[in-house]
């Protein structure tokens, strides 16, 4: 068996039993925010990686479904229902983002993504009927599906894993298709591909869409993950929060964004219980990878794995002859 | 009648307030392809750093309008600073630098709650403008009248450093083809120094001098900088002229949105932004970047 094989079953087994060995409940909630949040930055990852089009608007996205989810629920919709309902409506919202940030690229697409980002927070903040401005909406139930109340962390642990298991298989899958290699394509050649006859809009669009999907899924998991939703959520630190995790991992790749969001989570959930500082360490921490590591975490470390052992072997090589 | 006038004159201030902010915004962007996000933060640190001098520090309180050059001047050389030790280290990758910009944003955000706590503080009206000018059945405030004058002087002085003078001239040819700029003889590199010092400066003094006005908060960053981003999508990059028609236009839009929908006002925005995407993706007096 390869090594990588081996890793992918060692990896399963560890997430599997998880519960079984991990210290503490706290750490079993720690474990399912990094979940939830890993399937936030491969969604993301799927525009900032694959397609070349850095969104800051993304929390917007995340708020609309929790907003929506938040809403329905407190209006006395059943969870399945206000769920589908929220999806949609999540769903809808990004087909309006994409529409409106895909008239420009590049800086522009930035600009834009930032904008509306920004004023959806203003909509969460200011929108007090409908939001509870700073209050938030509370909620007070998780739901309980075929009988499983998702009430404990142990189970809220396992559904949050299945849905992170199901979007990595979704990543691997969308990778590999012909799809994802448009969308590299639309990355690197945008001209080549309207050349060889791609509809280059209508394939970012598709990726928006996508990457809006699994937004939607992180957004409905942190709802009942904190069963609270405050403008908070929706702040430009958030969507900064997110895209850290998937350039610090590594954007473009599959594991990167996972690695990121376990160190973004960690990190915030350790120092924020030693300091206050919180923003101001995101801050750093932005400006370090991006001046020290700018490929992230993952393909600079294989990098320099790499350079390790190809030393180690051209040292062995030369001592043979 | 003299509610619409009031709000009218109100909306004309918070423009030319806008205008200060978005020019430097839309220099910086239209130079060196860089939305600088921490704009509003500059903003706000302008506002605080005026607001100590004026209100006094260690026994030294300085003249409301002495306290805003220090202000601008502090801020602007803070901005060179950013500029020549971070932005410069990388060089045509535009992504990076915006996420410096936003990573610096934050810090300075963080920066300021530590130094100046949660509480508001309040800027009191430089001496000789806390009157009212009354005009037929409405009474305005000297101060916000005075805005005014000062963003039309402002404006009208950029307009001449751009257009009449040889730095104008330089940063119109850096904006328009930085490489043959370079050709050409212009150092392209000092430029941006310059060009994002001003901007800074323009940003910490629009801050001081709102500050009687909207008072200085945590959370004022984040209030200005998507003003300015709408600003410069409405009005198109690197345009004076535009900068200028698109504040006046948040303005107007952003203060009727408050008084007439308050908890939609930030939402109001939208709908100009929206329309100039659709009709004009490269805003209305923008010309099109490659």
């Amino acid at each position: 068996m390869n090594a990588r094989f081996a890793a992918l079953t060692v990896a399963l087994a560890a997430l599997a039993t998880l519960p079984f060995w991990m210290i503490g409940v706290y750490y079993l909630n720690v474990s399912s925010q990094i979940l939830f949040y890993a399937i936030f930055a491969l969604g993301l990852n799927v525009l900032v990686g694959y397609a070349g089009l850095v969104s800051l608007g993304h929390a917007g996205l995340f708020g609309i479904v929790a907003y929506a989810l938040g809403f329905l629920l407190s209006d006395g919709w059943g969870h399945p229902a206000a769920i589908a309902m929220a999806m949609a409506i999540g769903l809808a919202g990004t087909a309006v983002f994409a529409a409106l940030s895909l008239r420009a690229t590049g800086i522009g697409f930035i600009m834009i993504t930032l904008a509306i980002g920004e004023i959806l927070w203003g909509l969460a903040y200011r929108w007090i009927s409908f939001t509870g401005g700073d209050n938030g909406i509370s909620l007070h139930s998780r739901p309980a599906p075929f009988g499983y109340s998702m009430a404990s962390p142990y189970t809220f642990y396992y559904t949050t894993l299945i849905m992170f298991l199901l979007t990595v298989v979704a990543m691997a899958i969308f990778v590999r298709s012909p799809f994802g290699a448009a969308l590299r394509g639309t990355r690197d050649q945008p001209r080549r591909m309207t050349a060889l006859g791609y509809h280059v809009w209508a394939i970012r669009f598709w990726a928006c869409m996508f990457s809006g999907l699994l937004t939607c899924v992180a957004g409905i998991l942190f709802v009942y993950y904190t069963q609270f939703i405050s403008p908070q959520t929706v702040a430009l630190t958030s969507s900064a929060e997110v895209l850290l995790m998937v350039i610090s991992g590594g954007p473009a790749t599959l594991l990167g964004p996972i690695v990121g969001a376990g160190l973004v989570v960690l990190v915030k959930t350790v120092v924020s219980g030693f300091i206050e500082r919180w923003n101001f360490l995101l801050g750093a921490i932005f400006v370090a990878i991006v001046i020290l590591m700018p490929e992230g975490l993952v393909p600079g470390t294989l990098r320099l794995w790499r350079l390790f052992w190809r030393k180690q072997r051209g040292a062995r090589t030369e001592a043979q002859p | 009648m003299t509610f619409w006038l009031v709000l009218t004159v109100n909306s004309i201030t918070f423009g030319g307030l806008l205008f200060l902010l978005s020019a430097g915004f839309s220099l910086i962007f239209g130079l060196m392809r860089i939305p600088n996000l921490t704009h509003g933060s500059l903003f706000m640190l302008g506002a605080y750093v005026g607001a100590t001098f004026a209100g006094g520090l260690i026994g030294l309180q300085l003249n409301f309008w002495l306290a805003a050059v220090v202000a601008t001047l502090t801020v602007a050389a803070f901005g060179a600073a950013t500029e020549r030790l971070l932005l410069r280290r990388l060089p045509g990758n535009q992504l990076a630098q915006v996420l410096v910009t936003l990573g610096i944003s934050f810090m300075i955000a963080d920066f300021c709650l530590m130094l100046w706590g949660g509480d508001p503080v309040n800027v009191l009206t430089p001496e000789g403008f806390a009157g009212f000018v009354r005009a037929g059945p409405a009474a305005f405030p000297t101060y916000r009248l005075a805005i005014i004058v000062i963003a039309v002087i402002f404006a009208a002085g950029l307009w001449f450093l751009l257009d009449r003078t040889r730095l104008g001239a330089m940063i119109r040819a850096g904006v328009d083809d930085p490489d043959m700029a370079r050709v050409v003889g212009i150092r392209v590199s000092k430029l941006f120094t310059i060009v994002f010092a001003l901007g800074a400066g323009l940003a910490a003094f629009a801050g001081i001098v709102g500050a009687p006005m909207l008072s200085v908060y945590p959370g004022l960053d984040q209030d200005m900088l998507p003003l300015a981003l709408v600003v410069v999508i409405l009005g198109g990059t690197g345009s004076l002229l535009g900068s200028f028609v698109g504040s006046i236009l948040i303005g107007f839009i952003y203060n009727f949105g408050q008084a007439l929908l308050p908890e939609l006002a930030y939402f109001v925005l939208f709908l100009p932004m929206l329309l100039v995407l659709i009709l004009r993706p490269q805003g209305l007096f923008g010309r099109i970047i490659a």
